[in-house]
């Protein structure tokens, strides 16, 4: 799967409450999560970015709350990806088991700035940013996740070992 | 072969495996799942989706509504709605209605539905506080958190472990959050990010159970994935009349690998204070300087047990809160506010004209409660400082003990509670 657009780049421990505002989480709607994505970091962000833009974190992020409504946020908001130096480990099993893909690369990280047109792969973990000329590798997924995206998340993925097991 | 205490219940967990080594992905069993207001909603939409009937075994789940309740606004009891009907639809004992519960993570050990050897996941990332009972557990999402209550399995990457040995002597008003903040400021927010942190030593051996609660619960805040105390006769003494079924210690070998071991002798420690916004700029309260409060915050599952409140009314008794603070205290079960109420404890806050309320999450996390305006600041004895947590994203909170705030309260500025 290959994705295009902007990158949108943040410090290190982007937490939780910065993607999404605890005072958004009496509702679980996908759209009305995506409004209020990256607030408090950046007020006018959902309004900047376009469709298949990237958010680009530093070490530890999505630290924090356990909300998966952080990476739902992400995901409706329309970013088709997360490039960080590492993430915040509820936020790593929270990405996979929603659908919102996420790399791991430092190299990355220290080559892009914001507006820095990428393209990246996710099949190959490679991401190439078009306005620098470079091209940087991510770490590969774990076995186990792509596992998982290869059933399409979690749900799917205990789906079909139900179906096994009620299977004479 | 010699393993850790994590290891260990991660091993006994695993169907077929007598160990396990850090990096290897295990499907175990759980003994306990849970979610809460905000996090159920999500996770019942995934145990739907799965096509799922019942739950794996209606002894074994809880759904508490603690984070916006009492309800504070028409979306967030619709949210709750939607957890009391499916904890009715699926028999699920374990619901603990407004008035008959209190914060999750105070109430499930309270009432002994967690124990000693388990393996406990659940839909909110302070799950890691029943560490302190020498159990694993963990936050999840509630996608997890859905598909737990399914099956009753989850998978895990089996963390490498770090050892922490605290020596010394405690000075006085020095408490486990003194001991988890100064911990997270020495090794960051990401200083243990997927592992296991072990909290051993002879100080941890000689705090009573609700600083090691308060301990365990803040081991997020270092990126772990769960924070261990071995299990010993403090531990005996809280679980043995809560118990509600059989539960097992598990005691890391001698020989046991870490990755890391941090040796510190604490008796020079002071009160610790973690400043904004994030909980590693943690800094002795002495170093402060005069930083004046709108607000103090006494409660959550970090600090809302009885021990927390004693404390806090041993430093308000015959004392008043400065005119300019709110001070809020936040007993965070029923049966806690009941025993703060016979100790008198709920006199001397009120003498000391602070409101208290009915056990809540509440301002923690900016929900409700106790909400910071443009500019403001507090000092609180919650888990997290970070941009806008309590309220407007210009808004500052300072973490710290129960005993700093409550002298907080009463100074109108962070101080120790010796100034008083």
């Amino acid at each position: 799967m290959k994705f295009r657009g902007k990158a949108w780049k943040f410090g290190d421990d982007v937490d939780t409450d910065a993607i999404i505002p605890a005072r958004y989480l009496n509702t679980s709607d996908p759209e009305e999560l995506a409004r209020y994505c990256m607030e408090d970091a950046d007020p006018q962000f959902v309004q900047k970015i376009s469709k298949g833009d990237f958010i680009v974190g530093g070490k530890n992020f999505g630290c924090g709350s356990s909300r998966e409504h952080a990476p739902i946020a992400i995901k409706h908001a329309g970013i088709s990806a997360v490039i960080a130096g590492s993430f915040a480990r509820i936020f790593y099993r929270n990405a996979f088991n929603t659908g919102l893909p996420i790399l791991e690369c430092e190299a990355a990280v220290a080559g892009i700035d914001t507006g820095d047109e990428l393209e990246v792969d996710l099949d190959t973990g490679t991401i190439i940013n078009l306005t620098k000329s470079e091209t940087y590798q991510a770490e590969p997924i774990p076995e186990f996740m792509q596992t998982l995206l290869r059933a399409g998340g979690l749900i799917p993925y205990v789906k079909q070992k139900l179906s096994q097991e009620t299977q004479p | 072969m010699p393993s850790t205490i994590a290891e260990k219940i991660l091993a006994a967990h695993t169907p077929g495996r007598g160990n396990v080594r850090p990096g290897e992905l295990i499907e175990a069993d759980l003994d306990f799942v849970f979610a809460n207001d905000i996090t159920a909603p999500l996770a019942i939409a995934a145990f739907r989706e799965i096509g799922a009937k019942e739950v794996f075994d209606p002894e074994r789940v809880a759904l508490i509504p603690d984070h916006f309740v009492p309800n504070k606004d028409i979306q967030s009891a619709a949210q709750a709605q939607i957890m009391r009907r499916f904890a009715m639809e699926m028999g699920i004992a374990n619901y603990f209605e407004v008035g008959r519960g209190g914060v999750e993570h105070a109430l499930l050990p309270e009432l002994g539905l967690v124990l000693p050897g388990d393996l406990i996941i659940g839909a909110d990332s302070h799950t890691c506080t029943y560490g302190a009972l020498g159990a694993f557990a963990a936050g999840v999402g509630s996608t997890d958190l859905g598909a737990a209550m399914a099956t009753g399995k989850a998978w895990f990457k089996v963390p490498p472990s770090i050892k922490f040995v605290f020596s010394g002597k405690r000075r006085p008003w020095v408490g486990g959050k003194d001991l988890i903040l100064y911990t997270i400021g020495q090794i960051g927010v990401d200083g243990a990010r997927y592992k296991a942190m072990e909290f051993t030593g002879p100080v941890i051996e000689a705090l009573p159970m609700d600083d090691r609660f308060t301990i365990s619960n803040m081991a997020v805040e270092a990126g772990a994935k769960t924070g261990i105390i071995p299990p010993d006769e403090i531990t005996s003494a809280y679980v043995e009349s809560r118990a509600k079924r059989d539960y097992q210690f598990y005691h890391s070998d001698p020989d046991a690998q870490y990755e890391a071991i941090y040796d510190w002798d604490i008796s020079g420690l002071e009160p610790q204070v973690a400043c904004p916004h994030s909980p590693e700029n943690v800094k002795p309260v002495g170093e402060l300087g005069d930083i004046r409060i709108d607000q103090a915050v006494i409660g959550s599952c970090t600090n809302g047990r009885i021990e927390d409140l004693r404390v806090a009314a041993r430093v308000l008794k015959g004392r008043k809160a400065a005119p300019q603070v709110r001070l809020i205290i936040l007993p965070a079960t029923q049966a806690i506010y009941q025993q703060a109420l016979h100790e008198g404890l709920i006199e001397i806050f009120l003498d000391a004209e602070a409101v208290v309320s009915t056990p809540t999450c509440g301002p923690c996390l900016g929900g409700h409660m106790g909400i910071l305006a443009q500019g403001e600041r507090a000092i609180s004895t919650t888990n997290r400082n970070f941009v806008g947590r309590m309220g407007h994203p210009e808004s500052e909170v300072y973490l710290a003990s129960p005993a700093v705030a409550a002298a907080s309260a009463v100074l109108g500025r962070i101080g120790h509670p010796d100034e008083l």
